[in-house]
């Protein structure tokens, strides 16, 4: 029998030294650049005399332009909805050519890089190239939100169908299905479920960001919020706030709805 | 075209008989990875009835054998006759042709796990519905009657609305045996589709596949690693070890110096 060690010797938890030394670079970084923005303290309560000025001129909110906030809402719910069906729509096929385990490595890659271009501006840049490109108005709106639903769905959607259960996909194809019957019995079953939540997800996020193609031209309450802002007009820029907010809390509940209903 | 391909089609285009079901795997070599071949050029010939067992250490190309024979897994070289056709040569709207007469049976079921069992069994008809019926669910009315029936004679009566993954492994397998007889198959093959399950639902199982090839004269080929299940429905015993056959014969002419040569030592032998 082999002596044992000595019970000094032996280490439970190994010391992480790579984990140590990036979170002491981190926090180094952190303050370094703190210093560069010029953060201060004099700064900073000057800020909250600001602000306190600021929040005081909301109150109370002020619905007397209502049919303007009305109608910019209801465009900037169209921009969404239309946007996230047509987003959506695109979507399926170009998450599915890009899943690499049911397309050829070939194609998967191209539509990768297809899908990380969709990604890699943010809605109100691509609202602005098509607000130039086509004019201003929803359209503009509509065509950034469906660029930005497809960079962001159509990369979930493939991540999702790349972890299927191939043995199922496997025992369809043992009957001697075709692609597209595999598709739908064997793929799609085990997808839903997800694309639904990634779906009701980014209308969530369409209704936000339609709130924003407005103030670049695209369309929406955007287009009011800037001017009321413009204007100091702050007591209606927390009414179109508040309209907003509640309008975000209505879609988080329909949303919930939505996928207990295709769970 | 030889002279054995020559007469499996004119026999296929008779109507069908016990000799047109017959499957003769030719010289079959699968290599995963090149040089390291998992099967070395197996030669065998499966009646066209009954229930061949393949018996055989793990990792032994049991497996690989019953799916090349499908072409889940594509052959190195060799040749899979089957009613005038060689399997290991089709491809595209006649691989899928073929497979649709193939029933297969899997180890751990692979049910589409969130289907009702009704739409699982109809999975067995995709070779034959078109995509767009399939997605509207709009299936012939006599397949949707066969399945009903079908799940009566598995033993799954009122199961048909059930989701999959509510069901026992037992209820999956029956499942997955049904979706292999919905293809109206000419040949079933079965991998392994007793080793996640108990002693006893193993004994049920064996039975269906055994009265499946009896009562529905289709031959069932099944690759299992429980000896005495094998003995006791088999008609027929193939003992593979180290990618080669070394049985081939009755249950009854399987002696204990057979299984050493198949599986190595003895001190499993009782």
């Amino acid at each position: 029998m082999t002596p044992q060690e000595p019970p000094t010797q032996r280490v439970a938890f190994a010391p992480n030294w790579g984990a140590r030394i990036g979170w002491l670079l981190l926090a180094i970084y952190v303050v370094y650049a703190g210093s560069q923005l010029g953060f201060s303290a004099e700064r900073f309560s000057a800020g909250l005399e600001h602000g306190h000025r600021f929040l005081a001129r909301m109150f109370p909110p002020n619905f007397s332009r209502w049919e303007l906030i009305a109608s910019g809402i209801v465009e900037s719910i169209q921009i969404a909805v239309i946007a996230t069906f047509f987003g959506i729509l695109l979507s399926l096929p170009v998450g599915l050519l890009a899943a690499r385990n049911l397309t050829p490595v070939w194609i998967s890659w191209p539509t990768r890089g297809f899908i990380a271009l969709c990604r890699s501006f943010h809605p109100i840049i691509v609202a602005i190239l098509f607000v130039k490109a086509i004019g201003f108005g929803a359209l503009a709106g509509v065509m950034a939100l469906i660029v930005a639903s497809i960079g962001f769905i159509s990369k979930l959607f493939a991540e999702a169908i790349e972890e299927i259960s191939l043995k199922q996909v496997e025992a369809v194809r043992a009957t001697g299905a075709g692609f597209l019957s595999t598709l739908i019995m064997g793929v799609q079953p085990q997808v839903l479920p997800r694309f639904i939540g990634f779906a009701t997800y980014q209308l969530d996020s369409n209704l936000r960001n339609s709130t924003m193609v407005g103030i670049v031209g695209g369309g929406g309450i955007g287009a009011a919020l800037f001017t009321a802002y413009q204007r100091f007009d702050f007591d209606v820029v927390l009414a179109i706030l508040i309209i907003i907010v509640s309008l975000i809390m209505v879609a988080e509940i329909v949303s919930g709805w939505a996928r207990r209903v295709f769970q | 075209m030889t002279a054995e391909t020559g007469a499996a089609r004119a026999r296929a285009e008779a109507p069908d008989t016990v000799e047109d079901r017959a499957l003769v795997v030719r010289g079959l070599t699968k290599e995963y990875r090149s040089g390291q071949p998992v099967l070395r050029g197996i030669n065998l010939v499966f009646p066209g009835s009954g229930v061949t067992a393949i018996i055989g250490p793990s990792g032994t190309g049991k497996s690989t054998l019953i799916r090349c024979i499908n072409r889940l897994v594509q052959p190195t070289s060799g040749e899979i006759l089957f009613r005038g056709e060689d399997l290991a040569k089709l491809s595209g709207r006649a691989l899928k042709n073929a497979r649709r007469r193939i029933g297969m049976v899997f180890q751990e079921y692979n049910l589409v796990e969130r289907l009702t069992v009704m739409e699982n069994l109809l999975c067995g008809r995709l070779g034959y519905v078109p995509a767009w019926r399939a997605w509207l669910r709009r299936f012939p009315e006599h397949d949707i009657q066969r399945a009903f029936d079908l799940l009566d004679s598995v033993g799954l009566p009122g199961f048909a609305a059930q989701r999959a993954d509510a069901l026992s492994g037992g209820q999956r397998q029956r499942v997955g045996i049904a979706r292999a007889i919905m293809q109206e198959p000419d040949i079933i093959l079965a991998d392994e589709p007793t080793s996640s399950l108990d002693p006893k639902t193993s004994v049920e199982i064996m039975e269906i596949l055994q009265r499946v090839a009896q009562e529905r004269a289709v031959p069932v080929i099944v690759n299992i690693h429980n000896v005495e299940l094998a003995r006791r429905y088999a008609s027929r015993i193939v003992g593979m070890t180290g990618g080669h056959v070394v049985y081939d014969g009755s249950p009854e002419g399987l002696t204990d110096t057979d299984l050493k040569t198949i599986y190595g030592g003895e001190s499993w032998i009782e």
